[in-house]
């Protein structure tokens, strides 16, 4: 944290000087190492063994918070009696289709409850139907928040957490054997430092004492990734530190504001508010598209609502009660567009155009040379950026130019660069991951051409109307009717960044700002842009704007910026408040019931209904929120729980397992399953995978290498590799090795290295540091390489991108790629030039045997 | 004993009034506590930005995660990186700390200046006039820390300004506001004594044994630095000298030796002739 988030780590060190303990378990000893009181080194990919390791812990020694549990989380919930467990399948649960790489999920389901709706509607023919598309309809559409689609029913509960189909008893039974010497054996940590950290956080959870985790990429570029986060979440609710003070899980994005680009998304598969995007060959009708919702428990039982407002906000007067508010003007997803698959599509020339805002995919996304193959086989890209990228520039002096592998006249695409301005140069918001929306204000006005992405696409969509003002074709209708009249200022006509963010707040029918989501309507009567972030602009005062210093309010400051939902500072804070809604303790407070005035207070936004008493009954037939009992803080749960096992909404478990990575040189010593079964692995020349542990050829490519950021600069260097003063703090691309590997491999400080996989091979220079541990599991010993991913060949420090090592290897509930855990050889001297380097990688994947079904399995032979 | 004035040694209570300010305001100094570093080097950066030094070398140095190396005419904030392992259980260190121009009470480069471009300012920091040096180059050797260095290419040398155009407007300089942890602290040099010391007992209270301050003390060897830290080990450690001392100390003395060894040549010479046969 220290590394990436220097600024946010302040609080970190505050905490400290507060007394409290600060434990970062990292595959290195970094920064954050040098400031915490104790560093745990594990092997890169082995975080749901360790998590693992202490939910085993805290079920055998009986230390989790048990009413808390009982009362909070779905302990006591009854699973049917055909779900089939991991130690029953050996690394499978019950219900995987290996044809289709998926799960049928029907067994996984509370006992009693009716399996899920939206599978029995859907449309099972489909001529544009991806493996994906299958996979979306089996899994009850996972990218809704609190997958709360596809569970209608209460389940049966055993409270006393005896039944032997209860979900407590089938977590002991799934995590027993990650005991301490099982962590050692697999992450290379030792007992007596897992017994130190069981102990400190069990020690420091409970009623007067919470514990919280921190997390970034490093958890989340996995091809268990989701499940990763699962793992601590369990092991939070287990402690009973989710929804309260000090406690919780605190995700850190990789980069500024990425919060906001999710909320309000440029994400292929959800609508603003976390709405998910409607099927072409589905949900017809906005009847349809919402009809799976209307049942359900929870405020997502107002989806229409929220739908609708969004509908109007976007087409306003033409979106009408007859045509189901241009429902049907939204585009629809055809199958699979993330964005592995669009680059796959654009391999295959599918794909004519492409923008690219702020990013830069020829160096910063997984598996450059399928990226850069990808450029280059467009017919038009736009890229905006600060400077020339290497994603603008890949058509000239990429990497494979100097291959020979491209000729810079046979390359068809035509790239168009247009300069950005930097945040400084315009109004907006950054959306921090604690849902905070901060205002930035405009300092200078942009230089040159620079215009913000903001005047570029209002433009862009102004000029494209005009042109189409005369059409008489319906297709043209969802744009020409779409509102799009933000006031211009300036001399650039730039669009009004605060008009931009009150329609997404929205306004009523009286065309006053909202002040809450609660107020949206389904008939048509309220705009809303993004219902989550109903509220921040309410009383037409500019809320994110706000800067109350934090001395001049309570420690929740509320008044500095707005989060959403509502301001709300912690989610879920009914939690803070034992089913009674007494505080479970004085020391952590929090939010809690207030007999006298039938209300529940506190210092930050009660994140439950302000009047709704501790001893609320629904009623039978209840919706909505009015399904919430008094005592479910967990409110986008169909059972108001927090989930220890989920039944629905994951593509690859209702529980979190210990799967190595796509690349390992370890056999998974759990199971036979070597990998997650349900991971989305391409099949494609530039992406040939290395073999893994299990197969012939592993040795080829032995050791583990990680990916990661240095504080000096950011993501692929785009935005500080030209610029002098951060350039040259670290002014070469480096590669950190141990003493140990490095006499093994007899690398030399300073010297260079060439680093190789089935996808490519690079060079860096060599540091050897002690700061890289030798990891020690079960007699064996693993080396671990540092490789920072900032660079590329364009800018003032240059070097090889990381990502050319990197394969597309994803993870299915969220198709993001493994980059934190691979293997590569490592050897002295740099890389060979020209058509040579291709030679050095093919020579590789001879040895190993590498083939197009190398590492593709679903379930492990 | 009041110094007398002018003094080139001891503690010096009102630097400022010593170099003929009337009623100057209270001497400030920064307070680098390298026990909250976390090596992010955004004092190097906000100081070059506010100064517009220029970039100083694009060159791994293999120094730990240091490509800044030293202080010197374009790197006026240092991040140093110590990386400790112990031998016999692993356990690793990382020291980090924020190196910068020390503002001597006794500043040597002040001292042996020749045209006053170095100057003492009202709030008893060190500042170089750059319209005035004329890269004569007499600082360099003078100072104990090796912190003041010619320009390549400009031959003026340039070193740390404590901001002194942001104190004047009453800003803090640009290194501590933009450090995250408050590793870096500004403000009246004795308010800052006062709560390095409070640190240090805290530290030891908590275990940390080996926290020390560095260049607090007035009696040492520079009057006490304007510029103090917290080390969490030997000075050396850290590239610092262990006992600095203001390389016009000794001036007097040597100028009494020398006015000795004078005295005795001419006593010597004076005997030899007068013992001289005719």
């Amino acid at each position: 944290m220290a590394e990436a988030h220097p600024v946010g780590f302040q609080w970190v060190m505050e905490a400290k000087r507060r007394g409290a303990t600060v434990i970062h378990v990292d595959p290195r000893f970094t920064r954050t190492s040098a400031l915490a009181d104790q560093h745990v080194p594990i092997r890169a990919g082995t975080d749901i063994a360790f998590l693992g390791g202490l939910i085993n812990y805290v079920l055998e020694n009986e230390k989790d918070f048990r009413e808390y549990v009982v009362a909070y989380t779905n302990a006591p919930a009854i699973l049917r009696e055909d779900f089939e467990d991991t130690e029953d399948l050996d690394g499978l649960f019950s219900g995987f289709d290996p044809q289709r790489r998926a799960y049928d999920t029907s067994t996984w389901q509370y006992a009693g409850a009716e399996p899920a709706a939206a599978s029995g509607e859907r449309d099972t023919e489909s001529d544009t139907s991806s493996a994906d598309e299958n996979r979306d309809k089996e899994s009850g559409r996972g990218d809704r928040m609190g997958a709360a689609g596809a569970v209608s029913a209460r389940p049966e509960l055993d409270e006393t957490l005896q039944h032997p189909r209860c979900v407590y008893q089938v977590l002991k039974r799934h995590f027993s054997r990650y005991t301490p010497e099982l962590v050692q054996q697999v992450c290379g940590i030792a007992p007596e430092q897992f017994h130190f950290v069981a102990e400190e956080i069990t020690r420091n959870s409970g009623r007067e004492r919470t514990t919280a985790f921190v997390y970034s990429v490093g958890w989340t570029h996995h091809t268990v990734g989701v499940q990763y986060i699962r793992t601590a979440a369990i092991l939070q609710a287990l402690l009973g530190n989710m929804g309260r003070p000090g406690g919780g899980i605190l995700a850190l994005r990789g980069h500024a504001s990425i919060q906001g680009s999710t909320d309000i998304p440029t994400l292929f598969n959800l609508l603003p508010g976390y709405i998910p995007m409607p099927h072409a060959h589905a949900e017809q009708t906005l009847d349809t598209f919402v009809g799976s919702d209307a049942g359900t428990t929870g405020y997502w039982g107002n989806m229409r609502s929220y739908v609708v407002s969004l509908l109007k906000a976007w087409w306003g007067d033409a979106a009408t009660a007859d045509n189901d508010f241009c429902f049907d003007c939204l585009p629809r997803l055809t199958g699979n567009h993330a964005t592995y698959q669009t680059v796959m599509d654009q391999i295959d020339g599918k794909v004519l155009g492409y923008f690219l805002p702020g990013e830069n995919p020829a160096v910063g996304t997984a598996n450059a040379r399928l990226q850069r193959a990808g450029l280059a086989n467009l017919e038009w890209l736009v890229v905006r950026d600060l400077a020339l990228i290497e994603s603008a520039t890949f058509w000239k002096d990429g990497p494979e130019v100097e291959t020979g592998e491209m000729e810079p006249a046979d390359i068809g695409t035509e790239v168009f660069f247009l300069p950005a301005a930097a945040h400084t140069e315009k109004d907006g918001t950054f959306t921090n991951t604690q849902r905070l929306l901060q205002w930035h204000h405009q300092a200078v006005e942009p230089r040159g051409d620079c215009r913000s992405d903001l005047w570029f696409y209002f433009h862009l969509g102004r000029i494209i109307r005009t042109k189409l003002a005369d059409s008489t074709d319906d297709r043209d209708r969802p744009l020409l009717d779409l509102t799009w009249d933000y006031p211009t200022e300036g001399a650039y006509d730039e669009p009004s960044a605060e008009a931009v963010l009150r329609e997404i707040n929205g306004w009523g029918p009286d065309g006053r700002a909202l002040s809450s989501f609660t107020e949206l309507a389904a008939d048509g009567s309220t705009r809303c842009g993004c219902w989550i972030y109903c509220g921040c602009y309410a009383d037409e005062v500019n809320q994110p704007a706000r800067r109350k210093p934090g001395s001049e309010q309570s420690w929740v400051a509320p008044e500095w910026g707005w989060a959403w939902p509502a301001n709300r500072r912690i989610l879920y804070n009914r939690a803070s408040a034992d089913p009674a809604g007494r505080p479970w303790s004085e020391r952590k407070a929090y939010v809690s019931w207030d007999d006298d005035s039938g209300r529940w207070t506190g210092p930050d936004v009660p994140d439950f209904e302000a009047d709704k008493r501790p001893d609320y009954t629904p009623p039978d037939g209840a919706r909505a929120e009015h399904a919430i009992g008094g005592a479910e803080p967990f409110i986008m749960q169909s059972d108001g729980r927090a989930w220890l096992y989920v039944p629905t909404g994951l593509r690859d478990g209702p529980l979190p397992v210990h799967y190595e990575p796509q690349e390992s040189p370890v056999a998974n010593p759990l199971y036979s399953q070597q990998q997650n079964p349900a991971r989305e692995t391409y099949v494609h020349p530039l992406n040939r995978y290395n073999p893994s542990a299990a197969e012939q050829g592993s040795q080829v490519y032995p050791y583990v290498f990680t990916t990661y950021r240095l504080t000096e600069h950011h993501t692929a260097g785009g935005m500080s590799r030209g610029l002098p003063y951060l350039a040259e703090l670290q002014p070469e691309f480096f590669v950190e090795v141990s003493p140990q590997l490095a006499v093994e491999r007899e690398l030399e400080h300073l010297g260079w290295a060439t680093l190789v996989t089935a996808r490519s091979a690079i060079e860096a220079r060599v540091l050897v540091t002690a700061r890289m541990r030798p990891l020690r599991l079960d007699g064996r010993v693993v080396h671990q390489i540092g490789i920072p991913w900032h660079w590329g060949p364009n800018g003032l420090s240059t070097g090889d991108a990381a990502n050319e090592l990197v394969s597309a290897a994803l993870d299915p509930n969220v198709h993001i790629m493994e980059t934190k855990a691979a293997t590569c050889d490592i050897r002295p001297g740099r890389r060979p030039r020209g058509p040579a380097l291709l030679e050095l990688v093919e020579e590789y994947r001879r040895r190993a045997g590498v083939t197009e079904r190398t590492g593709t399995e679903g379930v492990s032979t | 004993m009041s110094p007398s004035r002018n003094a080139l040694s001891g503690p010096l209570p009102d630097v400022a009034a010593d170099a003929g300010y009337a009623a100057p305001p209270e001497r400030v100094g920064f307070f680098t506590d390298t026990s909250v570093c976390i090596g992010c080097k955004a004092c190097e950066v906000a100081c070059k930005e506010w100064n517009l030094v220029p970039e100083d070398g694009l060159q791994l140095t293999g120094m730990s995660y240091d490509n800044s190396v030293a202080l010197g005419a374009d790197t006026w904030r240092h991040v140093a990186f110590i990386e400790q392992s112990s031998p016999v259980d692993g356990d690793l260190r990382w020291l980090m700390s924020s190196d910068v121009c020390k503002h001597c009470t006794h500043a040597a480069c002040l001292d042996v200046c020749p045209t006053g471009s170095l100057i003492r300012t009202e709030f008893g920091t060190v500042v170089v006039q750059e319209d005035i040096c004329n890269g004569c180059g007499y600082c360099v050797p003078a100072c104990p820390y090796g912190v003041i260095d010619q320009r390549p290419g400009d031959g003026r040398v340039f070193k740390c300004t404590l901001c002194y155009d942001r104190l004047g407007a009453g800003m803090e300089p640009a290194c501590a506001k933009a450090c995250p942890t408050e590793s870096i602290q500004f403000g009246p040099l004795e308010e800052l004594r006062e709560r390095a010391a409070e640190r240090v007992q805290v530290l030891h209270e908590g275990g940390v044994e080996q926290a020390r301050l560095y260049g607090h003390d007035p009696d040492d060897g520079v009057g006490g630095d304007g510029a103090f830290f917290l080390l969490l080990d030997e000075p050396e450690v850290y590239g610092l000298p262990p006992d600095p001392v203001v390389t016009t100390r000794d001036l007097p003395d040597m100028w009494r030796r020398a006015a000795g060894a004078a005295l005795a040549l001419a006593l010597g010479a004076t005997v030899s002739f007068l013992g001289r046969r005719p």
